[in-house]
């Protein structure tokens, strides 16, 4: 770990004006962070401690919805009566991640802006375009058993890891950020980004941007949902595929259906175009693999991930099929169902 | 007179060492608190194979608090022919050399070790090294290097060469029914919960004390000693507490080389860890692949088994496992032949791993074995039983013993075998197939000659001491057990020693010898010091124990009791009073008696266990979980049924992770291991396990070794992946021959 400035400002606005400049972190629980700058992934020169910003709440929103605050850990998040009972889906896609102990140190703000687990990112011996621009992309045509299927580019093939950004996408949260331009509020799907030909942006925040929270808008998928979470374990490893539903079930027909992928691509990879496919549709097999065959249209194996084209169809299947049946995927006990 | 029950071999405590252990006050090697420390960080090689050409160490020299950059440049004087470097487990070869010369023999190869007055600052100094290398053309593809392989000219110890009997190419030509393929196992890593370290006290007079992260005290002690030219006097190597090593530290890891280096050459104490990244930067379970033949009558009577296996280990040493002697040594079978190579690739040698051959060889075997009791429309379980051999069908002898019957029954009953139903893809629950699976487990009895002492104190206390090691199996526990049952003694009046290099001779603490040797050390010991007690009580006025022989009393709450007049007892302070002794020490050592030497009267000794698994997977999704294992294990005498079963229970779960989770991932272009973490390297969690069952077996076997122990280590990891890979077969009508069976080789 390299010597840096460290500050702990206690106000909002101290905190972004000490985060002007070049290399400079914002602290949270620090899960990611600190590990990256052990292994010399991230080298600030400045680290600002973030967590006596009073971003510690969860408030109601006019209109119904609530606003998470970006510093709230994990865990509380998950288990608050209001998440729980309003956004299930949220609930159960963050308790799918991590452990305990990581949930209850890591923070909203941090699991938005945590970094990707590619294996190259981790070591600096190796090349990696995100860690070190131009240095090639040790993952094409290397060990890529968790990468990316759909939108990598030939620079990157990195993955976004965080199951809760897959609940939040299907959700239409706001990112609520602020920095020395001011105030801005970033929809989920602007706010993450493909590789493309710059992939060490992981998502659109600005240099000196902070995020203070994250809104959900009023919605009622309380009873048609689901987070199914495919990994090489039961627990504590990151998702081979995710998939988040939110439902809405009129008679018997689908009203209303969005899903996201996660672990498949360098965002939450969510299509409406596709999602029309479902809406107004009887659930069943021949509907959820028509749409699973669309949100996964131009999906593209890297070799040592191919198995996961096919495991993320079946899996899209099973979860709207979780969703329309209101058998939500338990996170405690890990039979599927 | 009150007896409370008395506590001994057989009685299941709780770890005496448990305290300590989990209010954190046991001192790990990398915790010792010295003054004054130096701490050391590891640069590693980026390339696989060639050369440094030059080290730039003005950034790293120029961050405050660092003491010394050092390379193969600077180092001191240490030894230059590979026999110093021979550690005790005598592997082939030339051993590798830490910061030797130029020369790069792996990926991660340590190739600095920068020196400074914190952790923090050697760690960020060590990320400005700036190495040139020359590299030259690497291979670390397994697959690749299979061509090349041989039989390596020279064997290392304990390595048994195969015995063909009969003509198994013929009987497997004319067998009715025959299965053949290529069985895999993925690389793995130790990875036990500590990581390396070693702590060096310099006393200032040219001796040192090292902590160190070991399995064995003493063998760390010869090494140093030889490599850096210290006399044995000057070297005191401690390892009281172990957090796990699976036999990743039964060589010298180069962190303790580095440590010592460092500390001769700046005169200064100084601590040498290695980081979970750097973890993989040495041992690791070597890749296998292994070409199982079977033929096989109808009736499911095995007629030939060919079984040829491949491991892999490096450029500069052979690694060799017994892999292939396990099958042709377990099944009735008149023709059987065997072969065994190893195949070079540019890593790290590999090393033992908890049942170093037999948890790969007795494992994919045992895979084999299942398709063939298909093949036969057999029950698994029956096929076993119809080729049960009941002494060694390798070498033709006898075991001193082999309960794998009794488990075979034992485990079946436990888990419901008979309720299984035949045909795979038969029995399902929702969306989930059910699926089980048995094996058969096999490791060696070992014992290896040990010395222990004991000294009682005229206040009743017992030590006993022995420089074996505690990786966390219950050392401490059966050492205190031991000498309880010998000396009649409760065992809060006894303290075990161990981990120290000072005590009396043990050899490295692995191959599941270590109960059985200590243990027999140990009592050894305490019978001495009981003789010298009862010679003692001889001096009481008026002779209450009548001139009584050895054989005439026992030992019982802290008294001499004659045997057949109970109700004459002497405490051991009067004897020791009546003789004027403060204390009594005896040392002892137990060896492998001329029985063991002498060929006519030679007897196999082995472990065997029957493992059943019951596995879930989920059909469209190939979501695998191991819902229920019965592992019948028959090893002798067990002296603490508690930490036994917890052995059993850890191996059980490795071999859980083997046959779903644990694979090291290389990237052959880079020649490097890219899953060095502990978040993409997967070992089992809570939730995936489920219900293990453990079941000792009655094997009353007073020859395999003095105590009747055979040792509990090892066995419990060998066979429960096939059992788990043989589940999944019956569940899902899939036959993968490769472990780990992830998701993907389900769906595939
Ligand atoms: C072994 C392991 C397993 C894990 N498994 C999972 C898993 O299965 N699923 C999953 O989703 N996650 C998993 N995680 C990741 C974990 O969720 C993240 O590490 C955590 O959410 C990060 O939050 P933090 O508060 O600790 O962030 P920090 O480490 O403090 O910060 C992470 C990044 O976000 C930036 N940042 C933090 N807060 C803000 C803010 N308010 N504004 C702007 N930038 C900010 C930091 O500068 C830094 O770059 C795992 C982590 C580990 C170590
Ligand atoms: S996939 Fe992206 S993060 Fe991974 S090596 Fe390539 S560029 Fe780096």
């Amino acid at each position: 770990m390299n010597r840096f400035d460290y500050a702990r400002p206690a106000s909002v606005a101290e905190a972004v004006q000490a985060g002007t400049g070049e290399q400079v972190r914002y602290l949270a629980g620090g899960t990611n962070l600190i590990d990256l700058m052990k292994e010399n992934v991230d080298r600030p020169t400045t680290v600002i401690d973030i967590n006596r910003l009073p971003l510690n709440v969860i408030e109601e929103l006019d209109g119904g919805g609530l606003r998470l605050g970006a510093l709230v850990p994990n865990s509380d998040t998950a288990w608050d009566a209001r998440v729980e009972q309003r956004y299930p889906l949220l609930s159960s896609a963050i308790l799918a991640g991590a452990s305990p102990q990581l949930r209850n140190a890591a923070t909203n703000g941090g699991n938005l802006n945590q970094r990707t687990r590619c294996y190259y990112f981790y070591d600096v011996a190796t090349p990696c375009n995100k860690r070190k621009p131009g240095s090639g992309c040790g993952a094409i045509g290397g060990v890529n058993r968790i990468h990316a299927i759909l939108g990598a580019s030939d620079q990157c093939i990195a993955t976004h890891p965080s199951d809760m950004c897959v609940a939040l996408a299907v959700l239409d949260a706001i990112v609520q950020v602020t920095g020395p331009e001011g105030d801005r509020a970033i929809p989920i799907a602007d706010y993450h980004r493909l590789p493309g030909d710059e992939p060490w942006r992981d998502n659109t925040l600005r240099p000196g941007e902070l995020v203070t929270g994250i809104d959900l808008p009023a919605e009622d998928f309380t009873k048609n949902y689901t987070y199914l979470k495919l990994r090489d374990r039961l627990s504590y490893a990151f998702a081979l595929v995710s998939i988040a539903v939110a439902m809405r079930i009129e008679g018997s027909t689908i009203a209303e259906a969005r899903v996201a992928l996660g672990g498949v691509a360098h965002k939450p990879w969510r299509s409406t175009e596709a999602e029309k496919l479902l809406k107004g549709q009887q659930p069943s097999p021949q509907t959820f693999g028509a749409f699973a065959d669309a949100l996964l249209a131009g999906a593209v194996g890297q070799g040592k991930n191919d198995f996961k084209i096919p495991l993320a169809r079946k899996g899209i299947v099973r979860a709207l099929k979780q969703a329309a049946e209101a058998t939500p995927q338990s996170q405690t006990d890990k039979r599927i169902a | 007179m009150a007896t409370a029950a008395k506590i001994g071999i057989g009685s299941a405590i709780n770890r005496v060492d448990g305290v300590e252990k989990v209010t954190g006050t046991a001192r790990y090697a990398a915790e010792h608190p010295v003054e004054n420390l130096l701490y050391g960080y590891i640069v590693e090689a980026a390339i696989t194979k060639g050369r440094v050409l030059s080290i730039d160490e003005d950034a790293a020299r120029a961050v405050p608090g660092v003491v010394e950059v050092i390379t193969h440049r600077n180092r001191p004087h240490v030894a230059w022919t590979d026999r110093s470097y021979q550690d005790e487990m005598k592997i082939p070869g030339s051993p590798f050399r830490p910061l030797y010369d130029d020369r790069i023999h792996f990926s991660q190869q340590p190739i600095a070790l920068v020196m400074a007055e914190t952790f923090e600052a050697a760690r960020y100094a060590a990320s400005l090294i700036e190495v040139a290398y020359e590299a030259e053309a690497h291979n670390t593809d397994f697959d690749v290097a299979l061509d090349e392989k041989y039989v390596p000219k020279k064997k290392r110890s304990g390595y048994t060469p195969p015995k063909n009997r009969g003509d198994a190419a013929q009987a497997f030509a004319d067998a009715p029914l025959t299965v053949a393929g290529d069985y895999r196992l993925a690389p793995e890593h130790h990875n036990p919960m500590e990581m390396f370290g070693s702590t060096v006290e310099w006393h200032g007079d040219g001796s040192i004390t090292v902590w160190d992260k070991t399995q064995g005290s003493q063998g760390v002690h010869a090494y140093l000693a030889s490599v850096f030219g210290f006399s044995k006097k000057k070297v005191r190597v401690l390892n009281p507490y172990v957090g796990g090593a699976f036999g990743s530290g039964l060589r010298p890891q180069h962190q303790v080389f580095l440590a010592v280096l460092a500390a001769k050459m700046l005169e200064r104490s100084v601590r040498v860890t290695m980081t979970r990244q750097q973890m993989f930067s040495h041992a690791y379970r070597p890749q296998a692949v292994q070409s199982i033949a079977l033929g096989a009558e109808t009736t499911g009577k095995l007629t030939a088994i060919r079984n040829a296996a491949t491991t892999s280990t490096s450029r500069y040493e052979d690694n060799m496992e017994n892999v292939v002697t396990w099958g042709l040594m377990n099944y009735d079978c008149p023709n059987a032949d065997a072969e065994y190579t190893v195949a070079q690739i540019d890593t790290p040698t590999s090393a033992d791993m908890r049942a170093p051959g037999a948890a790969t060889g007795m494992t994919l075997f045992e895979m084999a074995i299942d398709e063939m009791a298909y093949a036969a429309k057999v029950d698994p379980l029956e096929f076993r039983l119809i080729n049960y051999s009941p002494i060694d069908a390798m070498n033709g002898t006898p075991y001193t013993s082999k309960a794998l019957r009794e488990a075979f029954r034992e485990g079946a009953e436990a888990f419901k075998w008979s309720e299984r139903s035949a045909e795979p893809r038969s029995m399902r629950e929702g969306n989930e197939l059910i699926g089980w699976g048995c094996a058969t487990g096999m490791w060696d009895a070992q014992f290896s000659k040990t010395s222990a002492s004991a000294k009682l104190s005229a206040n009743g206390h017992l030590e006993v001491a022995c420089a074996t090691s505690d990786i966390g199996t219950g050392s401490y526990t059966v050492m205190t057990l031991v000498a309880a049952d010998t000396l009649g003694l409760p065992p809060e009046q006894i303290t075990a020693k161990l981990g120290d290099s000072d005590l009396p001779a043990a050899p490295v603490e692995g191959g599941s010898w270590g109960a059985a040797s200590s243990g027999a050390a140990v009592q050894l010991a305490c019978q001495a010091v009981g003789k010298k007690l009862l010679k003692a009580a001889g001096k009481i006025a008026g002779e209450p124990l009548g001139g009584a022989k050895i054989d005439d009393v026992l030992f019982e709450d802290g008294c001499i009791v004659l045997k057949d007049t109970p109700t004459v007892r002497v405490p051991f302070g009067d004897a020791m009073r009546a003789a004027d002794l403060t204390e009594i020490e005896e040392e002892a050592t137990a060896a492998p008696g001329l029985r063991d030497m002498w060929k006519g009267l030679h007897k196999s000794k082995n472990t065997h266990s029957a493992i059943f698994a019951e596995v879930r997977v989920d059909e469209e999704l190939g979501v695998v979980r191991v819902t229920r294992i019965v592992d019948a294990v028959a090893a002798g005498r067990i002296i603490n049924p508690k930490t036994a079963r917890s052995q059993i229970l850890g191996g059980v779960v490795m071999g859980i992770g083997m046959a779903l989770h644990e694979e090291t991932f290389p990237d052959h272009r880079l020649g490097r291991w890219m899953n060095h973490n502990f978040a993409e390297y997967h070992v089992p969690v809570h939730a995936d396990i489920h219900d293990i069952q453990v079941i000792f077996v009655d094997e009353p076997d007073p020859e395999v070794t003095p105590l009747g122990v055979k040792g509990l280590g090892e066995i419990g990891i060998v066979g429960t992946a096939a059992a788990i890979a043989n589940a999944i077969y019956h569940a899902t009508g899939k036959r993968v021959r490769s472990l780990p069976i992830t998701i993907d080789k389900i769906l595939e």
